[in-house]
């Protein structure tokens, strides 16, 4: 008998499966062009200035215009650069970011049309490693976009993102297990289940700040942007990609916002749980969500309209010298505290 | 060690070596003009994350303060900035009013390329013709029969209207002229004497 990698939850029947993907991609992709407005728009205002506002009402289309701008350009590569690997590294980005994607729970198991629906792509026994897994694939898109395009600057950037990713996927993860610790759980729907009494922002509020400051880290956004670095990279790892391509990576980053922002709030936040023990009905619990995880997003835009961006010698000793141990004594006095309790 | 960290003033060694040599040259002292700034000592590992997360939420307050206020941006198609009364824009060519008493409707330029004289781009071209009792365009003796302004290298310097003797020729507020074609920019005498669109906001005293 082969030991399975992952015990799934709970399987639903074949066609509801596929309506929920279909849903997800639906809904769930929706939200990129609400995030690229937002943080242009947010932005602004946060440097007294309006946003864009002149496509469409309050410049409700700019993102639109933005994606069509793109993909009605040429495609054109470097004479330099490798061909299939230049194709293909764009499509590793955005793939693993909609995979991960794939295991943010939005809500407990409903009862729609007489089955039981749970609202959420799959619910596995492994939760934060599968999102951890997809993390590193995605370190590919970045590296092998940095490497194929045959040019400095992008091989630059991908060079840092490397390293970068690298360094802090390892805080990221050290963050998190205080919280599995405590859940005694790592299905992400159990981790919610377990935050009944108290969200993990409260016990865990060393975690949080530096699961959330890793998770800046790990999606390449200020004041870690030093994969893209435009002022000294040109562009870093997307310099020499243009059009659909450049919109692939584009479209990943923020849907990476996405998902760690998902992340935090199931794991921290209490997914779609409300305090003070009130139980709103099951379709409520997708809004609470997209409201929590709308926080977070704020949040990220804030810090990158606040903060500027590292020099590369403090990126790494703060990733090495701060976060790590901060990191690892927050896991072992959980740890200590979780085993005393007990 | 506290002694050492502290900075030292400054002192005026250079007027001791200048005296030997007979000059009197005293060189500038600082004096009061020092600032002193005052550095605490460089954090340990504790203390400078503590002072790191304290100075990152403050620069957060910071740029919250920024999203709360209302945008200075001017919206510009929209509206406009106002200029100044003196602004220096697009020329205008001037007729006498019904207020000027005599002449009405008789234009001011006597055509003496005055304006043409004093212009440092040399944009202004000036063909005068007589006035005659049945064509009687001017006040004077003669009349601007060609008057145009190449606006594309015009640098508004506002030396034509200094120069011209009957203030037929003053600059308007007017800025907005891009055009399409370099020919467009040659302002003729007809558009020059015609009323400007008023789109140019002007602004209040004391704004």
């Amino acid at each position: 008998m082969t030991t399975p990698l992952a015990v799934v939850g709970y399987y639903e029947p074949w066609w509801i499966q596929i309506i929920k993907a279909i849903v997800i991609f639906a809904v769930g992709l929706q939200l990129v062009p609400v995030v690229l407005l937002a943080e242009r728009k947010l932005l602004g205002r946060f440097q007294s200035r309006y946003g864009p506002n002149r496509v469409g009402p309050y410049g409700a289309l700019q993102p639109l215009a933005d994606i069509l701008k793109l993909l009605t350009k040429e495609q054109f590569r470097p004479s330099t650069s490798i061909g299939f690997l230049f194709a293909v590294a764009p499509i590793i980005s955005i793939l693993t970011a909609v995979a991960a994607f794939a295991i943010i729970p939005f809500g407990n198991v409903q009862h729609i049309f007489g089955t039981r629906v749970g609202l959420y792509g799959i619910d596995v026994s492994i939760g934060p490693l599968y999102v951890f897994a997809f993390g590193g694939v995605a370190f590919y898109g970045i590296m092998l976009g940095g490497w194929s395009s045959g040019s400095k600057y992008s091989f630059l950037g991908a060079m840092r993102g490397a390293a970068q990713l690298i360094s802090y996927e390892v805080s990221q993860g050290l963050a998190l297990v205080g919280v599995i610790f405590t859940a005694q759980t790592l299905s992400l729907t159990g981790i919610v289940e377990a935050q009944k009494g108290m969200w993990y922002i409260v016990p865990q509020f060393f975690g949080f700040l530096i699961f959330l400051t890793a998770s800046f880290a790990e999606t390449n956004r200020a004041p870690f942007d030093l994969t893209e670095a435009d002022a000294e990279l040109v562009g870093g790892y997307n310099t020499e990609y243009g059009g659909g391509r450049f919109a692939s990576y584009y479209f990943a980053e923020y849907l990476n916002v996405l998902v760690v922002s998902g992340i935090v709030t199931t794991v921290f936040l209490g997914g779609w749980l409300l305090p003070f023990g009130i139980h709103p009905p099951g379709w409520v619990d997708p809004i609470i969500v997209l409201f929590k995880m709308s926080l977070i997003t704020f949040l990220f835009i804030w810090v990158r309209a606040t903060l500027p961006r590292l020099r590369y010698d403090q990126l790494m000793s703060f990733g090495w010298k701060v976060l790590l141990p901060l990191a690892t004594l927050n896991a072992l006095v959980t740890a200590i505290l979780v085993v005393a309790t007990h | 060690m506290p002694d050492s960290s502290q900075p030292t003033t400054p002192q005026p060694a250079a007027s001791a070596a200048a005296s030997a040599t007979g000059l009197t040259v005293t060189a500038w002292s600082p004096g009061e003009d020092v600032i002193e700034v005052q550095r605490t000592p460089a954090p340990g590992a504790a203390r400078g994350t503590w002072r790191t997360f304290r100075e990152t939420v403050r620069g957060l307050m910071t740029t919250f303060g920024r999203f709360r206020e209302t945008p200075v941006t001017v919206q510009y198609p929209e509206e406009k900035t106002p200029v100044y009364p003196r602004f220096r824009g697009r020329h205008k060519l001037h007729r006498f009013e019904d207020s000027d008493g005599v002449g009405s409707g008789l234009e001011k330029c006597v055509g003496c390329s005055l304006c043409a004289a004093a212009c440092p781009a040399d944009c202004i071209r000036v063909v005068a013709a007589e006035n005659t009792p049945e064509n009687r365009v001017s006040a004077g003796e003669r009349y601007a029969a060609v008057y145009e302004i190449n606006l594309s290298r015009c640098i508004f310097c506002g030396y034509c209207e200094i120069a011209c003797p009957f203030d037929a020729i003053t600059m308007g507020h007017d800025y907005e002229m891009s055009d399409y074609d370099r020919s467009d920019l040659i302002f003729t005498k007809e558009m020059l004497l015609a009323e400007p669109l008023e789109r140019t906001p002007l602004r209040n005293e004391g704004e």
